[in-house]
């Protein structure tokens, strides 16, 4: 893929439907972020590096993954900058490049199992999501710490009849699911392919 | 038999550029009536006008068409010349092939064909014009001043001491303005008041001046040099001319707790009362929504203890009827509100900084009020909800200012300098305090300005942080009610969290709430957010496109107080030379009647926007009336020829546009 | 009265007291709920962080169903579902090149037609006095802290409810009923539902400055209608007491269970039983 910095600036705001120039760095994003003081990057920073066609930059940063998409930022912009929205294109970019920061490909790990499991059901499968997520996530890490962390908080769902073994009303027409995951993955190939053309 | 001049401009590159000037002078030769066609790089410089006058002379040309820029531009430029080579200014037309053509065009052939065509129809239409003489009006010698903030104390003051009368017209009791209730003011912290009120005295002592508080306009008719103004005197149930201003009543008032509009409602006042103690004049006004008299009959002490007896309960409003021949409007400004109803459509409040709802968040106008020594807490900053020294202020930049999303894109320009000013006179009272300011740049130009600001970090240290503020909320720590202020530092890329015991906003400077409806009953433009148009932002910065109106001050955009004195400086010296004038000529592009046609349907009267036209009567010789016409008063009309196109028997017409030029034009297209 | 209804996998799954509580609220109320037709996900944080034109194609599947099945108002009662369909509706009613791309991508016409209620809509649709004439317990033992959460106002230009930074529609209804809600300062905080998983140790720091809050204000329940954020409370607040050594016991209910409890109904009908902290009926 085409490393042009205006090329990369154009396809994060075509994914955020938003202007990252429209921005003038004050910061209201960052005040207001719940995760800003983790955050390696602020959104006030995320955006800067996109302004300035660091976009592969800011796409490898931790905090793409540490936003909580609370929407706050996009929320309060004085200039309707849609900040969340620049993030989520920075994530699918890190995923699509393969440059997530390291502490945070497992989450990347937990939505693209997320995503299989609806492309499988149609709908969450919450047991075998979780199930699936610690295997891959401990084939990853080989944690059996982390794989463990919260399987305490099972039996309790258990018991409230939260989770389930056996998830009723399945999903009949399942291959219609299966046929729109392709197709949109196939857009947003054909998409970028024509971009570098 | 037209013997026409046609003088085709390159301006230099931008109509070259695009039109072929060369091909437009050799197209336009053979036109009928046109004897020569020239073209140069320059029409407006001096060779290009002595070209012009060179070939009237030579060639006795009896009208000019210049294909240049429009005629906003340069109209008067070419009418001079011609007029300095002997031919009738209104023989001459200008083709637009600038801006109407060079400039919206890329396709060199396209342009070149429309700027032929559009010189053929100026050709066209000035062979069908006739010479018109210029009109002379008179004048008054009277200016009305709207607004006695420091611009209209100071463009009255000048008014007056050429020489010629002024009304001054406020609407609230005193003079004086927002300065007024100003703390000290930056670049050198003198004494706002100190500096204002003898301008303020002046004012009402100046044989020339007619100051009218708590007056306002209600309606404005006539034209330049010749305005018939209605002014509200609102009821003020105290006489005036009676009373000396000793304040009996107003000590001896029982309502003492309403609260102080001038204060920003931080401070108390009385239902009689002057508004603060340096008041001008010194006179008070009853408020009747408040005052107990008017809600039961009763009380009456300030009546019963009033030594000159100039309590008056029966006082009504009065309408003054003023003839003048010039207005300065100088209604300046109101600070932008946080609140959650907002009376602009295109404004929303601040939610995230709780709509005002918490008591210690204030604007900085109250802050001036806190901590001027004349203000509810004598200088001293007391916080509103408790009254405690606040330790710990935390400063709020841009609020509504440079928002898209809730306030006004523009920078309010004053508020990086009081912010500033703000940090260092709480530093100087409370030593040990603590000031935050959160802001987005630091914009202080002017003299003096920005070594103001570098005093106030580096001298006063008040801490500087590069961010927006999120949000604000209240939260009570240790039984003290702190407001907790959610910002960031940008150049750290951190939020920052202060625990403070008082916010300032430093608001956008909005115009005042009446102002449009001002601006429409004078006939002056405004923009989207209420703010008077000068005529041109660079060369006409005072004037405004409604002859004989000038502006000065914040109700032309935000400005500091240097700024707002030197622009009414600025409109008091162009009136000034109106005023050197007896008479004031008119361009003669007015509506005549024929009134040998007219039928008197009076369709015109109903028409015409600016009541120029009247229904009279046709006498005879012996005076008796033959029939009734129409006739158009030459002072009041604007030449928009709407009476043209409404009168059903043709027998309007526009002097410079009649009908049949313009046809003349329609057809040279056809 | 008839809404349509979409519950998405958190009522469906691990959040199904959600479900058995709105259920038992509208059966009560006479109001009818007709379950899409072979809904699929949303998609959630997962689509909008991988696959932006997932992300509008999932909810459009299911506004495709919506609309064959002719109906008006479907009520999607978790927030995260009910703004991903708003969002997609916005887009497709926007733009005909999305619509045609949609209707291809997810073998259905979409226009955009039907409306998206959330549950506090649906409340004030069938009307306060409505209401309040089949209820038979008054809510006055209860300080409620309404906690909006992220998703039930953010955007405000695309949800247009309410007030982002100080809603009430809440607080509206459950004052109705009795009930005193207390004004704190968290409403609208996010309490990072959506890491709860990834990166619980930064979840655990969020839910306990908005639990804290709201116990500081003298709530005695925190009143949701977000399924992500009821769990996300009430399960990690064990872990909250236990980082932060602080007694909370702070119940979190849904509008609903506030509701059913005000119209006669059991907690153990409502499902309230089944949350981690009790609430002390």
């Amino acid at each position: 893929m085409s490393e042009s910095p205006k090329r990369l600036i154009a396809d994060v705001e075509r994914l955020a439907h938003t202007q990252v120039n429209d921005c003038y760095q004050c910061g209201k994003c960052t005040a207001g972020c719940p995760r800003a003081g983790v955050m390696d990057a602020g959104p006030t920073r995320l955006i800067r590096l996109v302004q300035t066609g660091d976009v592969l930059e800011a796409a490898a940063c931790e905090s793409v993954w540490q936003c909580v998409s609370c929407l706050t930022c996009t929320t309060r912009c004085p200039k309707s900058v849609n900040i969340a929205g620049v993030v989520d294109a920075l994530r699918q970019i890190s995923v699509e490049r393969n440059i997530t920061a390291r502490k945070y490909s497992r989450t990347v790990l937990f939505q693209k199992e997320f995503l299989r499991n609806i492309r499988r059901n149609g709908r969450t499968n919450e047991l075998e999501l979780v199930a699936a997520w610690k295997l891959v996530a401990f084939f990853d890490d080989w944690s059996p710490f982390k794989a463990l962390a919260d399987a305490r908080l099972g039996i309790p769902m258990l018991t409230r009849h939260k989770l389930h073994f056996k998830p009723g009303s399945p999903v009949k027409d399942k291959a219609v699911v299966r046929r729109i995951f392709d197709r949109c993955a196939a857009k947003r190939k054909s998409e970028t392919e024509q971009e570098q053309d | 038999m037209a013997k026409i001049g046609v003088f085709t401009c390159w301006c230099g590159e931008n109509i070259a550029r695009h039109v072929d000037v060369e091909r437009v002078a050799k197209a336009i030769e053979s036109l009928p009536g046109v004897h020569c066609s020239m073209n140069y790089k320059y029409m407006c410089s001096e060779p290009g006008q002595s070209l012009i006058i060179d070939q009237i002379k030579s060639l006795g040309l009896t009208g000019v068409v210049v294909a240049s820029c429009s005629p906003h531009m340069h109209l008067k430029t070419f009418r001079a010349a011609a007029a300095q080579a002997g031919v009738n200014p209104y023989m001459v037309e200008m083709a637009n092939i600038r801006e109407q053509c060079s400039w919206v065009h890329a396709d060199k052939e396209e342009a070149t064909a429309k700027a032929i065509e559009l010189i053929r129809i100026a050709v066209e239409k000035l062979r069908h014009n006739r010479p018109l003489q210029p009109i002379s009006v008179p004048i008054t010698k009277k200016a009305l001043v709207i607004g006695g903030g420091v611009a209209g104390i100071q463009a009255a003051l000048d008014i007056a001491a050429a020489g010629h009368e002024v009304i001054l017209v406020e609407k609230e009791p005193s003079v004086g303005g927002k300065m007024a209730g100003l703390s000290e003011t930056f670049p050198t912290l003198d004494c706002s008041q100190c500096i204002l009120t003898p301008r303020m005295v002046e004012v009402n002592q100046h044989p020339k001046i007619r100051l009218m508080t708590y007056s306002e306009v209600e309606k404005v008719e006539g034209y330049i040099g010749n305005f018939s103004v209605t002014i509200r005197q609102k009821a003020r149930y105290v006489d005036v001319n009676k009373c000396t201003g000793c304040g009996t009543c107003w000590n001896g008032c029982p309502n003492k707790r309403i609260p102080n509009a001038f204060d920003f409602n931080l401070g108390n006042r009385t239902a009689i009362y002057i508004p603060f103690p340096q008041a001008v004049p010194a006179r008070p006004v009853i408020d009747s929504t408040r005052c107990i008299h008017f809600k039961n009959g009763k009380c009456g002490i300030c009546e019963k203890n009033c030594a000159a007896g100039a309590i008056n309960f029966n006082d009504e409003d009065k309408l003054v009827t003023e003839e003048v021949g010039a207005v300065v409007v100088a209604t300046g400004y109101q600070l932008y509100s946080i609140g959650k109803e907002q009376t602009n459509p295109n404004i929303s409040g601040y939610g995230e900084y709780g709509y005002g709802k918490y008591k210690d968040v204030i604007d900085s106008l109250q802050f001036e009020r806190l901590i001027s020594a004349s203000g509810p807490t004598g200088g001293e900053p007391k916080r509103p909800s408790d009254g405690r020294i606040p330790q710990k202020i935390v400063f709020i930049q841009c609020v509504g200012s440079r928002d898209n999303a809730k306030g006004v894109s523009y920078c309010s320009k004053i508020c990086c300098m009081y912010t500033a000013k703000h940090t260092m006179l709480y530093k100087h009272k409370v030593h040990d305090g603590e000031a935050h300011v959160f802001y987005m740049d630091i914009r202080s130009g002017g003299k003096k300005y920005d070594e103001f600001v570098r005093r106030a970090i580096e001298q006063d240290g008040a801490l500087y942080h590069r961010g927006r503020v999120s949000k604000i909320t209240e939260e009570e720590i240790d039984g003290v009610r702190k407001l907790i202020v959610r910002g960031a530092d940008t150049l750290t890329g951190k939020p920052v969290t202060v625990e403070a015991d008082m916010v300032v906003l430093a608001c956008a400077m909005t115009p005042t709430d009446g102002a449009t409806a001002l601006a429409q009953k004078l006939s002056v433009g405004y923009d989207e957010y209420g703010f008077l148009s000068e005529s041109h932002p660079k060369l006409r910065p005072v004037e405004t496109n409604s002859a004989g109106v000038f502006l000065c001050g914040a109700c032309q955009g935000p400005k500091d107080i240097p700024e707002s004195v030197a622009q009414a400086s600025a409109a008091a010296a162009k009136v000034l030379v109106m005023f050197s004038q007896d008479q004031l000529t008119r361009e003669p592009e007015i509506a005549h009647v024929d009134e040998s046609l007219c039928a008197a349907c009076c369709a015109c009267v109903q028409a015409c926007p600016y009541e120029a036209i009247a229904i009279e009567e046709v006498l005879d010789r012996r005076g008796n009336l033959v029939k009734y016409t129409s006739r158009v008063n030459p002072g009041l009309c604007m030449g928009c020829g709407t009476c043209v196109a409404v009168c059903p028997s043709k027998s309007i017409d526009l002097e410079g546009f009649t009908e049949e030029e313009v046809y003349a034009e329609i057809e040279s297209l056809l | 009265m008839e809404f349509g209804y979409y519950p998405g996998c958190a009522l469906h799954g691990s959040s199904n007291d959600y479900e058995q509580s709105v259920r038992a609220c509208f059966d009560k109320l006479g109001v009818k709920l007709s379950e899409l037709e072979d809904w699929i996900c949303c998609g959630a944080t997962a689509a909008h962080s991988i696959n932006q034109k997932l992300a509008t194609a999932l909810p459009a599947r299911n506004l495709a169903i919506a609309e064959k099945s002719g109906c008006a108002n479907l009520l999607a009662p978790c927030p995260m579902c009910s703004m991903e369909l708003i969002k997609a509706r916005q887009a497709i009613q926007a733009d005909e090149a999305v619509r045609e791309e949609m209707s291809e991508i997810v073998e259905l016409p979409v226009t955009g037609a039907t409306e998206i209620v959330n549950l506090i809509q649906v409340f004030q649709a069938i009307g306060l006095d409505a209401i309040k004439s089949k209820v038979t317990d008054s809510l006055d033992r209860f300080k409620p802290a309404c906690y909006y959460g992220c998703l039930l106002t953010r955007p405000p230009k695309t949800l247009r409810f309410d007030d982002c930074e100080h809603p009430s529609s809440m607080e509206t209804i459950l004052r109705e009923l009795g009930a005193e809600p207390v004004e704190w300062n968290y409403k609208t905080e996010c309490c990072g539902a959506g890491m709860t998983l990834c990166d619980p140790g930064t979840v655990v720091d969020l839910a306990h400055k908005i639990i804290a809050n709201a116990k500081k204000h003298g709530a005695n329940v925190i009143v949701t209608a977000c399924p992500m954020c009821q769990m996300n409370l009430d399960m990690r607040q064990a872990d909250v007491v236990k980082k932060f050594a602080e007694s909370l016991d702070m119940p979190i209910c849904y509008l609903s269970d506030m509701v059913g409890l005000a119209l006669g109904l059991t907690p153990e009908e409502l499902g309230i039983n089944r949350h981690y902290v009790a609430l002390r009926v």
